[in-house]
């Protein structure tokens, strides 16, 4: 008899093996169902719901995916040979119902179980988001989520350079750019995804050629136009996150607007000289998540400054780096809303004051009579939002 | 009376000659913000409308509550609580 063999022998007579349709069963009944197929095994199809944590890292992973010893585990292999193995490892790392699938994938397949197609990451991916992967919060699931979202950045100026370029770096599958600017000089102090020979030359084209450079598989979708009331729906739809990187009010209002109407989260941010401000405004979270549906940006701020009161940053100056730090929150903050993990800054607004460094939290609440949010409302429709900003009142 | 902290965002703070805090003796964010104005001339029009209101574009915490959500402009304050004045910021690019 072979070493191999007898340590088979061995394990059969200390794992219980179970029909395919037995470990469906306790699947439904809350047991983990591990997959420790390969991922070109895996590509072919493999069980809905199962854990896909890789032989050779089971033993690292399986604690975050399945922290209770005492859940059942069913391991399934291609054929009931590895999953043996597996099985004999996790119950000696202190999982007390271990067992393993009799016949493995095949046999599953043959008797006519469901199977899913999962969305494989191919090897080079796998190794780009490597570091991604090894975390259980992401992993191949939240890595396959991101690559599958598509993420509008209003603004590819000094809050969406920062942002778009990590979040093209993190793998989200379409970056939408809105901005109808020409790279100027100027911006080169804190605009890190345009160059000094593309100063002339059109930002989303340039904003384009950066991120493509940086992560091919990125989808870069330009929009060179300004957003009007009139565009703003058709722009918008479809996107899972917008990220307001605007530099006036019509379109600071004008986005938040349209993300009410259209239950999107807008993830906004805002610069001035050594000051910024973050907060995730997303009024319509509570269809989508079932928790407390946060404030519009009218709950917070009813209606603007007028011009005299709201100098630009083209007037008032801003230290190059602070749009890096607002930008990269709202990246952050981005990544976390499209795996659905973490808190996000819902109701809540981080006051960032660089000369101090400090971050200030503040609480914001939602406002039940809103204009645009409030409870029961009905969309009370776009406005002429450069009139709406020209004519606030001092 | 309490001693309080008031912070002055960067936008208001060429009326406080730079200051990013201004300490006041104040029962109530009204009299906090008529003490601010008493010392340092133009900022408090920045913060409240000609009526004496809050303006729409501005808020106002205490601690990290907004006052609009406590008692408004009579929100009484305690001897070491921090007023922040946050007004809408438009900034990002050009």
């Amino acid at each position: 008899m072979k070493a191999r063999e007898r340590l088979l022998a061995e394990l059969k007579a200390g794992i219980p093996e179970i029909a395919p349709h037995d470990a469906l069963a306790l699947q439904a009944r809350g047991a983990a169902l591990v997959d420790v197929r390969e991922p070109d095994e895996i590509a072919q199809g493999s069980a809905p719901g199962a854990l896909r944590l890789g032989r050779s890292y089971l033993e690292l992973r399986i604690e975050d995916a399945v922290p209770d010893p005492q859940r059942p585990i069913v391991v399934m292999c291609g054929s009931g040979t590895r999953s043996l193995f597996a099985a004999a490892d996790l119950a000696r790392l202190g999982y007390a119902k271990v067992s393993s699938v009799a016949g493995g994938f095949a046999r599953w397949k043959n008797e006519g179980l469901p199977v899913e197609l999962p969305f494989a990451l191919d090897a080079s991916a796998r190794e780009r988001y490597s570091r991604h992967l090894l975390m259980p919060e992401v992993g191949e699931a939240g890595q396959t989520k991101l690559m599958r979202s598509k993420v509008l950045l209003v603004g590819a100026g000094g809050l969406g350079s920062p942002a778009a370029y990590y979040l093209a770096a993190a793998g989200v599958g379409t970056l939408g750019l809105v901005d109808h600017d020409v790279v100027d000089r100027s911006n080169l102090q804190r605009q890190i995804l345009h160059t000094d020979a593309r100063v002339g030359t059109s930002k989303v084209a340039s904003a384009r050629q950066t991120l493509e450079a940086l992560n091919p598989t990125v989808k870069v979708v330009g929009h060179e136009t300004q957003l009007t009331s009139a565009n703003v729906e058709q722009i918008l739809a479809g996107y899972d996150v917008v990220v307001d990187g605007s530099d006036n009010f019509p379109t600071r209002y004008l986005v938040n607007d349209a993300c009410v109407k259209l239950v999107i989260p807008n993830v906004h941010g805002s610069v001035y000289r050594f000051e910024g401000q973050v907060s995730v405004f997303w009024p319509g979270r509570n269809d989508s998540t079932g928790k407390r549906p946060g404030p519009c940006y009218r709950c917070l701020y009813p209606e603007p400054p007028p011009p005299e009161y709201a100098p630009s940053c083209a007037e008032a100056g801003v230290l190059g780096v602070l749009p890096g730090v607002i930008g990269l929150l709202q990246a952050t903050e981005t990544i976390k809303l499209l795996l659905g993990i973490g808190e996000p800054l819902v109701g809540r607004l981080l006051y960032f004051d660089a000369l101090r460094a400090s971050f200030s939290e503040l609480s914001l609440e939602r406002d039940p009579a809103c204009r645009y949010c409030g409870d029961g409302r009905e969309f009370p429709g776009y406005i002429d939002y450069e009139r709406f900003c020209a004519s606030a009142a001092a | 009376m309490s001693r309080v902290t008031i912070r002055i965002p960067m936008p208001l703070r060429s009326y406080t000659q730079g200051a990013g805090e201004v300490q006041v003796e104040a029962g109530s964010v009204r009299e906090a913000l008529a003490a601010l104005g008493a010392a340092h001339e133009g900022v408090l029009p920045r913060v409240l409308a000609p009526e004496g209101e809050l303006r729409p574009f501005v808020n106002v915490f205490v601690g990290s509550r907004n006052v609009r959500s406590l008692d408004g402009l009579a929100t009484p304050l305690a001897d070491g609580d921090v007023v922040a004045i946050i007004p809408a910021v438009a900034g990002g690019l050009p």
